[in-house]
């Protein structure tokens, strides 16, 4: 059955406290979720009290914390622009990335940090995405062609390329995929916003010549159908982009295949 | 939850990741399940009008009711569009949250039974309020 409540071990413990240091001038309190292998046991709750002076995002102050608080924190983040999707975690309750997500966005007080929910935590902040990038895999993201290569590039026209606006620019950060509770209860088979964003990126590409088995591909109760057009995705993504229009795209091409 | 996917050391994550393979199913069911919705939506508010006009009535006057062609034939088909839209529902709340296999299989099982057993029953009720025009055979 689904598990309505927190399995013994996933449930968080109240942790340290790192207490501002003096002559900080603007404090902010940021509770961030503590797991680490090797010491095993249930993850915990550390609080840490930031002078966020001359800190914009909450990548900046979650470096800080590393920098000069604890060291032992441990987080994901590369580009710190918005384009890798290293960085996407849950702060304050919503699947974002940390270093877009301005401090003057946030709620006024403190300030909630968890890795992407429902994921397997390797460390702190840094979940196990082996199956997400499997799924990524399984959909082929690649151009697929029967015909074979002219003496050309394969063109498209300009209305055709629009189609892929919206879609293209998405970077895989998995914030939609882990805030969808469909994803959540069947990750197994579901395959999730992000992945269908994805697929149908392929089977709306007009140079793409194997639209019908990636549609084929799709057609499971599980793989798509999961999908109950819930627009967690839609509300969470923070590149803007619309995975639950994606997906009802796909439902669309099946019915019409099919009806 | 089943075992969680991508950490069994021995399997590529991608073998995982494709399972089964499609089962070239669902398309039909989502279909369904907007038609027969589609369906529900004039069906309910005449449904509505029909028992609001009968409110007061005396038992008579509604089995007469019921036993006009016009009032019998949407009956019918209002008892059918809503055991087959609520089957088709349930089954996906089943699908959703139910992962102990044997109890997800008799569930879709007594869910198809159920929902056929309360479809029949309604549709001879009707039948048979139509027909004889005193609810008894």
């Amino acid at each position: 059955m689904a598990e309505f409540t927190l399995p013994q071990m996933s449930k968080v413990k109240k942790g340290k406290h790192y207490a501002a240091k003096p002559g900080a001038k603007k404090v902010r309190t940021f509770r961030v979720y503590r797991w680490d292998p090797d010491v095993g046991g249930n993850p915990r709750l550390d609080s840490y009290e930031v002078d966020v002076t001359g800190s914009a995002m909450v990548l900046d102050v979650l470096l800080k914390i590393k920098n000069e608080i604890d060291p032992t924190l441990t987080l994901r983040r590369s580009c710190r622009e918005g384009v890798c999707g290293s960085c996407a975690m849950n702060i304050d309750g919503e699947n974002t990335l940390a270093c877009t997500k301005g401090l003057d966005e946030l709620p006024a007080g403190d300030v909630s940090v968890y890795p992407l929910p429902h994921m397997p935590v390797v460390k702190d902040l840094v979940p196990d995405l082996t199956h997400f990038y499997a799924q990524y895999a399984s959909i082929k993201p690649w151009l697929q062609t029967q015909s074979s290569p002219g003496a050309h590039e394969r063109l498209q026209s300009p209305e055709d390329r629009k189609k892929l606006d919206g879609l293209y620019e998405c970077i895989l950060c998995a914030c939609c995929s882990t805030a969808c509770p469909s994803y959540w209860w069947n990750p197994d088979r579901f395959l999730g916003p992000a992945i269908l964003l994805q697929a149908y990126r392929w089977i709306v590409d007009s140079r793409d010549e194997a639209t019908g088995e990636r549609l084929d591909h799709l057609d499971d109760p599980f793989r798509l159908y999961r999908c109950h057009t819930i627009m967690n995705c839609t509300n969470t993504c923070p590149k803007g982009l619309n995975p639950a229009k994606a997906i009802a795209g796909i439902k669309q091409m099946l019915v019409n295949r099919t009806v | 939850m089943s075992a969680y996917p991508g950490q069994d050391g021995l399997r590529n994550p991608l073998k995982v990741a494709r399972g089964d393979g499609a089962s070239g199913t669902g398309t039909r069911h989502w279909w369904l399940q907007r038609v027969t919705a589609v369906a529900l939506v004039p069906l309910s508010i005449w449904f509505v009008f029909l028992i609001g006009g009968l409110m007061h009535a005396t038992y008579p006057v509604v089995l007469a009711s019921i036993a006009q062609p016009v009032h019998a034939i949407f009956l019918i088909i209002l008892s059918v569009c809503l055991f087959w839209h609520g089957a088709l529902g349930l089954q996906v709340i089943i699908e959703d949250y139910v992962h102990t296999r044997w109890i997800e299989v008799t569930l879709q099982i007594a869910l198809r039974f159920g929902a056929i057993l309360g479809a029949v029953a309604c549709v001879m009720a009707v039948l048979s309020v139509w027909l004889t025009g005193t609810g008894y055979y």
